[in-house]
């Protein structure tokens, strides 16, 4: 039973509790979480700052380990070594950042294409389809640029094209407009929208209600806890 | 992930950085072109040493006898036809004698010998003849004279036939040398070369002490040593000497070849030395690419986090680190190539240094300088890799 339930679920988390020390003391950043995503969902992820939100997408984006409980995405344990985490964030997971993370010196072609390498594809083949992501995002005709050259929107645009390119099985996207005025902001969002539509599981970290409101599923993170997980019945769309 | 994805990633990391990379690459191209224009020299050094030495001729044999021994020409007849041995000539020298010729007056350096002499030091006419038997049988007062010494107390070196005055005594000028220049003991055209019997008149001794006797062939050099030395001993009266001594208490005999080899292992531990301050500067150089790797590590550390994030591993970021930092060393190490090769073609053009550079120094000297950036990369490539994403993503 359980066995059908996991294969239907990309992301299950039982009992997940993330605990930091401190010099002498200990900190509970999030305690006792259980969540099930399944694919083609969108979740958003919302909290005060300091309820345990970032914590939780590190550990769902496999940028850290959790201290105890069980998360497995896509069927698999990540309970691993550093190597096999930075395998799963290159295979499985695409992020998209508050602040983009583009690497200032690479164009932006080869920012997107960057994953591909670290995948094992050959420059070429990496090339190819980097530049048919740009394209889809609406960047193809700026790929020599440098991320310096383009404006906030677009730069989020390049880190969407980057996220995806590796077809990953979550998009996780951390504030991804919260450096963005709204209009640009709300561009953002429709183009995460429709990734959604097109069948991408996201899952968005906010601190915003009205941005969460974007997402057919709200998970509410207070002091540690998921204190509320509903399906989103007045979802906007932008 | 491909490692030429990774050169190429490193290259146009170092590419993308140029004032700062080439600033890092300064203390490898300084190290590099000082070995290789250091080892250079003391090898060119080595090579005019033992050319100089071997344009004496390498099957020369100098004996030089501590103990005083009466030699008479019978003996040096019979030491000449013992195998290997071509020819024996005994010399008696001195400097500074005074000579003159007219109203100028100068020193010089008296060579005295037989004939076998110009054979065996390589001595040519350039005009009249050498010394004969005939000359040294006859103590007749002759001389043959080095073009300096001539220019010195002439003026002008078309002498033969003049009369010339060496330390008040009258003496006929026959031969005029032809001139070899200058070395590094000094000028070689500077000298008289005199009959043996009639310098040992006017210098007023009667004890030769010096004897150069010539192989017949380099490979024959060894039998000749091996005759010379029993002669040696038998007319010393030694018979319990063993003759593989060279050196003992009654005479010293020296081949050449080992006095190449004396001569140029100093030039050798010279070259070593030379090697060595230039190491030194490779090492500051390479403890200046770890200072820049160190400073470029903590200014990425936001990239790094990225990388990592979206799927490089520990081993990627410690290999593209590496790279980049073997990379700077070894474009340092070709430039510094190039600055020497610049450099000795420079020291050779203006400065008439004898350079000599091999392809063995420049190899090692480029690997050398690979390895430089890759050990020195090492530190600050594994902090960059041991980086935790989450805080590197943070950073500011």
């Amino acid at each position: 039973m359980s066995e059908i339930i996991e294969s239907n679920s990309l992301i299950k988390m039982t009992n997940i509790e993330k605990v930091y020390r401190m010099g002498g003391s200990t900190f509970k950043a999030i305690e006792n979480v259980n969540l099930k995503i399944d694919k083609g969902e969108y979740v958003a992820i919302v909290g005060p700052s300091g309820a345990g939100k970032s914590t939780l997408m590190n550990i769902i984006g496999c940028l850290d380990n959790a201290t105890s409980g069980k998360y497995s995405l896509d069927g698999q344990n990540t309970k691993c070594n550093d190597n096999k985490l930075a395998e799963i964030r290159n295979k499985k997971i695409g992020f998209i950042f508050q602040n983009y993370n583009l690497i200032a010196k690479l164009s932006i072609l080869d920012n997107v294409l960057l994953p591909l390498l670290y995948l094992g594809y050959t420059g070429k083949a990496a090339k190819e389809k980097a530049k048919t992501q740009l394209e889809k995002v609406g960047l193809g005709k700026h790929i020599k640029h440098k991320p310096t050259e383009l404006s906030g929107g677009q730069m989020q645009r390049v880190a969407i094209a980057r996220a995806l390119v590796t077809d990953p099985q979550i998009i996780l996207a951390d504030e991804p407009t919260g450096a963005l005025d709204s209009k640009t902001g709300r561009e953002v969002l429709k183009m995460l929208e429709n990734l959604n539509s097109e069948g991408n599981t996201i899952v968005m970290i906010t601190h915003d209600r009205d941005i969460a409101n974007h997402a057919k599923r709200i998970i509410t993170v207070r002091d540690g806890h998921i204190t509320s997980d509903e399906l989103n019945n007045k979802e906007v769309t932008a | 992930m491909k490692i030429t994805q990774l050169f190429k990633m490193a290259l146009y990391s170092v590419w993308n950085n140029k004032v700062r990379s080439f600033l890092t690459m300064l203390g490898i191209i300084i190290g590099i072109s000082s070995v290789i224009i250091l080892v250079g020299m003391g090898q060119g050094t080595e090579k005019e040493v033992s050319d100089e030495i071997s344009s004496l001729g390498t099957n020369l044999i100098t004996v030089s006898l501590t103990k005083t021994l009466n030699i008479t020409e019978a003996d040096l007849t019979e030491l000449k036809s013992k195998p290997g041995i071509k020819a024996v000539a005994p010399e008696v020298s001195s400097n500074n004698v005074n000579i003159k010729a007219g109203s100028k007056s100068s020193t010089t350096s008296i060579e005295a010998s037989n004939a076998s002499y110009a054979a065996i030091k390589n001595y040519t006419v350039s005009s009249g003849r050498f010394i004969t038997d005939r000359d040294v049988k006859n103590r007749y007062n002759v001389l043959v004279i080095g073009t300096e010494t001539a220019n010195n107390i002439f003026g002008y070196t078309n002498v033969v036939g003049q009369y010339m005055y060496v330390s008040g005594i009258q003496y006929k000028i026959v031969g005029v040398l032809t001139a070899a220049g200058t070395s590094t003991t000094g000028s070689s055209d500077d000298k008289i070369i005199l009959p043996i019997s009639s310098a040992q008149r006017l210098l007023k001794t009667s004890t030769i002490s010096t004897y150069y006797v010539e192989g017949e062939s380099q490979a024959k050099i060894d039998t000749a040593m091996s005759y010379l030395k029993m002669f040696l001993n038998k007319k010393y009266g030694l018979r319990n000497l063993a003759t593989s001594t060279t050196t003992n208490t009654y005479y010293r005999v020296l081949s050449q070849t080992s006095l190449i080899t004396t001569a140029t292992s100093t030039s050798t531990s010279m070259s070593n030395m030379l090697a060595g301050v230039g190491a030194i500067s490779l090492l500051v150089g390479g403890i200046g690419i770890m200072n820049i790797m160190l400073v470029s590590v903590i200014e990425r550390t936001k990239e790094i986090g990225t990388r990592k994030a979206i799927g490089a591993k520990r081993r990627t970021i410690l290999i593209q680190f590496l790279i980049e930092a073997s990379t700077v060393s070894g474009v340092g190490g070709i430039i510094g190539v190039l600055c020497g090769y610049a450099g000795a073609y420079i020291a050779k053009t203006f400065f008439s240094t004898s350079i000599v550079i091999s392809n063995n120094i420049v190899l090692g000297a480029f690997v050398f300088s690979v390895l430089v950036g890759l050990v020195f990369g090492i530190y600050p490539a594994n902090k960059a890799s041991k980086l935790n994403p989450i805080e590197a993503l943070r950073f500011e």
